[in-house]
């Protein structure tokens, strides 16, 4: 009788494999783990990825490995077409001085490119994560302080119903002489850019991370650690905060990629940084006069904010589906 | 839903006096002086009669009530005396412009059809474009059609229109020759041959354009027939024996448009903000051209006329999409 019952208990532990374990089956994965091996298997996202470590990386270390000046003028070398050019017109006018060739006051395009891309990539990190901050501290304060919750988002939808495109035009032409005057022309032109990119893409950032402290807030943690005494403050920065990473970073890449284009549209017309000084989208306008004959100089500049703004939203994508844990594992 | 609807409209009131306050404090805020064009001859006591006679000496208080009271009272007064033929704004200061000494609302007038023609009809192409793929991509969900789907739309929110317009500008144009870089807004459909180069000059300003409106419309109508396609409804109209097309066609579509429409109302606006670049780059005489010129011309009045029109676009557009929403969806009740 007995044995039958230990039998049949020793049956059914045998059923469940489980109950028979000593210590866990494997190390435990840590939550950041999860989200790489999701991550890893879009393979868009991790192209993007890549493509942007290394735009970034060549815009950074570009400059020491291809060390001629982009302000350089070389007047007798002027209206060099790039190297491939010879693949199908043997009688261009090149030089192995000048890879992409040079444009119509000789400066040397492959150095400006990457003097262009340092600039727009600048901007684009600097406007995002002012963007983040503003938005981050916004929503934070919105959704976890009950009496701001009203007024902020009521300014949260002004900022929204703002006609952004030509606000912006209209700040950075009518603030250029004052901040130029008192920053000198590139840093002037530099604060003005980034600061009112990031002061007009803060909304989206602000509404999500909103939603998601609203939620948060309910939860059993918060209100243990409000029980045992934690400080609003101490809640936001060590159990909130933490936990709006994944949304935060999903609309980082967003607003990257939006930064970047803004910046190019506002070189492309005309009201960005002063001529002398390159960026993407100022070497695109600039090259538009003269495209018919040199279309290199509009295609390189243009691929290259292109292929980033794709990279950026590729990576986005893929951090989207690897940052939700309704989707990863699948 | 109608007091929702009148709740919104009274509260939209203040939103729009609020952004007005804001560019008008901006475009204050500003340097620049519109009595620097004039010859340096002009003495000094007459600049600054001039100044005055633009109303620039008062104090700003009174600049904007002034301003106010032009945009939303004597404006109005002159369009009734347009349509009617009354006398109510006769003799009445409109708002001026500084450039052209004439009315600003006048010059918008005779800019806006060139813009609504082309940003409303690429509009209307990039819809009619996206609503298929959408349909189709999810219908065939990671076939080999969504995939290209997914990327050609990746691209379309990638590359910006300065880029895609250049582009197409030297494909087309340049190599090709099949249509003119430049809009012509001089030219008069009379015959099959007028209308033809009409056709050929629209062509890349409207697919430049409809390219953004494609790739994000197309990815909204995409995500949305997916939530409806696995829904019980369907299930039960399969089963009744009802063919594929009205099952796909009717019972899902019907139900997908819901948010799709509410997405098109909000998207018109801000197409209104990318077409001051592509009328830029293919010199169409529009009104994000004029905003353009005036900007540089430091014309502050024009300035502050159609920024202020763009917010009421906005915020007319935003209360649109939401009553639209409420209307069309029964299981929304804001009331």
């Amino acid at each position: 009788m007995t044995d039958q019952n230990v039998n049949a208990a020793a049956a059914e532990i045998e059923m469940y494999g489980a109950l028979k374990d000593k210590e866990p089956p494997k190390e435990p994965r840590s939550q950041w783990r999860d989200v790489w091996d999701q991550f890893r298997r879009h393979k868009g996202a991790l192209i993007g990825g890549g493509f942007l470590l290394f735009i970034t990386l060549a815009v950074l270390v570009g400059p020491l490995i291809w060390t001629v000046d982009a302000k350089q003028l070389d007047i007798r070398n002027k209206d060099m077409r790039p190297l491939y050019t010879l693949l199908w017109d043997g009688d261009a006018r090149t030089s192995w001085a000048k890879p992409l060739g040079s444009d119509n006051l000789g400066r040397d395009i492959l150095a400006t490119l990457i003097a262009g891309g340092r600039a727009s990539m600048a901007v684009g990190w600097t406007a995002m994560i002012l963007a983040l901050f503003i938005g981050t501290a916004v929503g934070v304060s919105a959704g976890y302080f009950r009496r701001l919750d009203g007024p902020l988002m009521r300014l949260t939808d002004l900022f929204l119903s703002l006609p952004i495109l030509p606000l912006l035009l209209v700040a950075v032409t009518l603030f250029r002489q004052p901040l130029r005057a008192s920053f000198g022309p590139e840093t002037g032109m530099f604060i003005l850019i980034v600061g009112v990119i990031g002061i007009t893409s803060w909304m989206q950032t602000a509404r999500i991370v909103r939603g998601e402290v609203l939620a948060l807030k309910e939860r059993e943690f918060i209100l243990a650690a409000r029980s045992i005494g934690t400080t609003p403050f101490a809640i936001i920065r060590r159990h909130l905060l933490p936990n709006v990473v994944s949304p935060i970073m999903v609309s980082a890449t967003l607003g990257l990629a939006t930064a970047i284009i803004t910046e190019s549209a506002l070189s492309f017309l005309g009201v960005g940084f002063p001529s002398d000084f390159p960026t993407w989208g100022k070497l695109l306008s600039d090259a538009v006069p003269r495209m018919e004959e040199f279309p290199e100089r509009v295609m390189l500049p243009g691929i290259l904010i292109s292929l980033t703004v794709l990279s950026v939203n590729y990576l986005g994508d893929g951090l989207r589906d690897a940052l939700d844990p309704r989707i990863r594992g699948r | 839903m109608l007091t929702y609807t009148i709740r919104r409209l009274v509260l939209s009131i203040p939103t729009l006096l609020f952004i007005s306050v804001v560019i008008f404090l901006l475009l204050q805020l500003a340097p620049g002086d519109p009595m620097a064009q004039v010859p340096l001859t002009v003495p000094p006591d007459v600049k600054q009669k001039m100044r005055d006679a633009l109303g620039l000496g008062a104090p700003i208080h009174v600049q904007y009530w002034k301003w106010l009271v032009q945009f939303f009272w004597i404006e109005p007064q002159v369009l009734i005396d347009h349509w009617f033929g009354t006398g109510l704004a006769e003799g009445k200061l409109r708002v001026i412009s500084w450039q052209t000494r004439s009315p600003v609302m006048d010059i918008v007038v005779q800019r806006m059809p060139q813009t609504l023609w082309v940003v409303g009809m690429s509009y209307v192409v990039g819809i009619l474009i996206a609503l298929p793929i959408g349909i189709y991509s999810a219908y065939k969900q990671y076939s080999l059609f969504d995939q290209a789907g997914t990327f050609v739309s990746m691209i379309g929110f990638s590359i910006p229109p300065f880029f895609s317009g250049v582009l197409v500008i030297v494909i087309f144009s340049v190599n090709l020759g099949w249509f003119p870089s430049i809009y012509d807004t001089t030219h008069v459909v009379t015959d099959w041959a007028s209308f033809k180069i009409q056709l050929q000059q629209m062509v890349m300003p409207v697919m430049v354009l409809a390219l953004q409106t494609t790739a994000q419309i197309s990815r909204f109508m995409r995500a949305s027939m997916l939530d409806n396609l696995n829904q019980d409804y369907v299930r039960t109209a399969r089963a009744k024996g009802l063919k594929e097309s009205v099952v796909v066609l009717v019972h899902v579509l019907r139900n997908s448009m819901i948010p799709i429409i509410t997405v098109i109302a909000l998207g018109i606006p801000s197409i209104f903000g990318g077409a001051i670049i592509t009328e830029t780059l293919f010199k169409v005489n529009g009104i994000g051209q004029l905003l353009l010129t005036a900007l540089f011309a430091n014309d502050l009045p024009m300035v502050m006329t159609l920024t202020f029109i763009f917010a009421i676009l906005i915020v007319l557009f935003n209360l649109i999409a939401d009553v639209l929403y409420g209307i069309l969806d029964p299981r929304i009740r804001y009331d």
